[in-house]
């Protein structure tokens, strides 16, 4: 097979817009953002980001890309583009305030001898 | 580290989490399976019926690996790379498996590497050149629900190691078969043009098709230890008919591929495309025969 029929194919086939001359990139599947909880985990932990069609194949590529070594047992992947994210612009306003509240921890109190594991 | 096997050292369990990343408690699917030859089954028939089912998954395997670096996407590359990984690995317990059984003690390299095209087994539906990713797509698709099938069946047989490598094998085309399924459906139910190359990949290995389900003679001496291949029929029929209705597909009305004088790929007979393929797998083998890697 040549390249060229490869990229006839891929063109039409809702697999990229097939713009290789113009150098644009060819994939036009949203980003998805990739969570795994692995064997022994307690919580699904962001992996990576992959892309997809829609939310089936993502699944499907999470599962190709990311547990390959028996890294999970549960995967969820969720639209990049549906996650609110704090802006870096705002770290201050929004991080700022807690940094001197070390009293916000409870390190005041006398621990009894009986209790453990705190 | 101080231990005998590498699935000991990778399945320890530990609380530490620091090899998470690595994933841990893998099995080795022949743990505890006792190798010996069954009493009553022939040594030379029980390797020949490894030498089939271990040839289809390895030719099958090299097809898949050539998709690499051309693959449509990156996601589907390591989709492809996985599902050749899987069926090398069922080749390579079963290539093994063939030297034990006849007695000659060649290993996995041995067939794989210094048989001529004659002494292939597979079924030619294995080793044929795909036209693009559609045709890619409408073999594994064929070829998946078949195997899936047959390893479904083969976990009964009454050889222990047949039994163990298909009860692995069986989680492994479910996969495999799914992911076709899925392609077939997106591709045929998509656009006009998607629609019209799909249906061309399936006009491609309609030929190959009723092969599958032919017996060899070494399928039917074997009763109990292989499956039969003519039992195998009605569940793949159902199964693809399921899929291309919901691909908005039609089965192409073809003729079977013939064979020569008869024979196809489980007598040796092959296509064109087997000499190539061959030429490739093996070509490092044969110029450098005391290599290692």
């Amino acid at each position: 097979m040549s390249s060229s029929d490869m990229s006839r194919d891929m063109s039409t086939t809702g697999m990229g817009a097939g713009s290789d001359v113009s150098g644009e990139p060819r994939s036009n599947w949203p980003l998805f953002e990739v969570f795994l909880r692995s064997k022994r985990g307690l919580n699904h932990v962001h992996v990576g980001s992959l892309h997809a069609a829609d939310a089936t194949m993502a699944l499907h590529h999470a599962r190709d890309l990311y547990t390959r070594r028996n890294e999970g047992v549960s995967i969820w992947v969720v639209k990049a583009a549906d996650i609110t994210a704090s802006s870096p612009d705002e770290k201050d306003p929004f991080f700022a305030p807690s940094g001197d509240k070390v009293y916000r921890h409870p390190t005041f109190y006398e621990i009894p001898q009986s209790v453990p594991h705190i | 580290m101080g231990f005998d096997t590498a699935y000991e050292a990778i399945s320890e369990e530990s609380d530490s989490g620091h090899r998470w990343a690595f994933g841990t408690g893998f099995t080795d699917p022949l743990a505890g399976v006792d190798t010996t030859v069954p009493a009553g089954v022939d040594g030379a028939d029980l390797a020949a019926y490894c030498l089939m089912l271990g040839d289809d998954a390895l030719i099958m395997s090299h097809r898949l690996q050539q998709w690499l670096a051309r693959a449509p996407e990156l996601e589907e590359e390591t989709a492809l790379a996985n599902v050749a990984l899987d069926l090398l690995g069922q080749a390579r317990l079963l290539l093994t498996r063939a030297g034990r059984a006849d007695g000659s003690g060649r290993t996995e390299d041995d067939y794989a590497f210094d048989r001529t095209e004659r002494e292939f087994r597979n079924v030619r539906m294995a080793e044929v050149t795909d036209v693009d990713f559609a045709g890619l797509i409408a073999r594994l698709l064929v070829f998946s629900t078949w195997r899936l099938a047959l390893l479904g069946r083969l976990r009964e047989s009454a050889d222990p190691v047949l039994a163990a490598v298909a009860a692995q094998g069986v989680n492994e085309l479910t996969y495999h078969r799914d992911y076709a399924a899925g392609w077939t459906i997106r591709l045929g139910d998509g656009t006009d043009y998607s629609r019209q190359r799909m249906q061309a990949g399936l006009a491609a290995v309609a030929p190959l098709v009723d092969e599958l389900f032919v017996p060899s003679v070494v399928e039917q001496r074997l009763a109990g230890v292989a499956v039969n291949p003519e039992d195998l029929r009605p569940e793949c029929d159902a199964v693809l008919a399921q899929v291309l209705a919901a691909a908005r597909l039609d089965w192409p009305q073809v003729y079977g591929l013939s064979g020569v004088s008869g024979k196809a790929g489980r007598d040796g007979v092959h296509t064109e495309a087997m000499g190539y393929l061959l030429a490739e797998l093996q070509s490092v083998a044969r110029a450098l025969p005391e290599a290692t890697w």
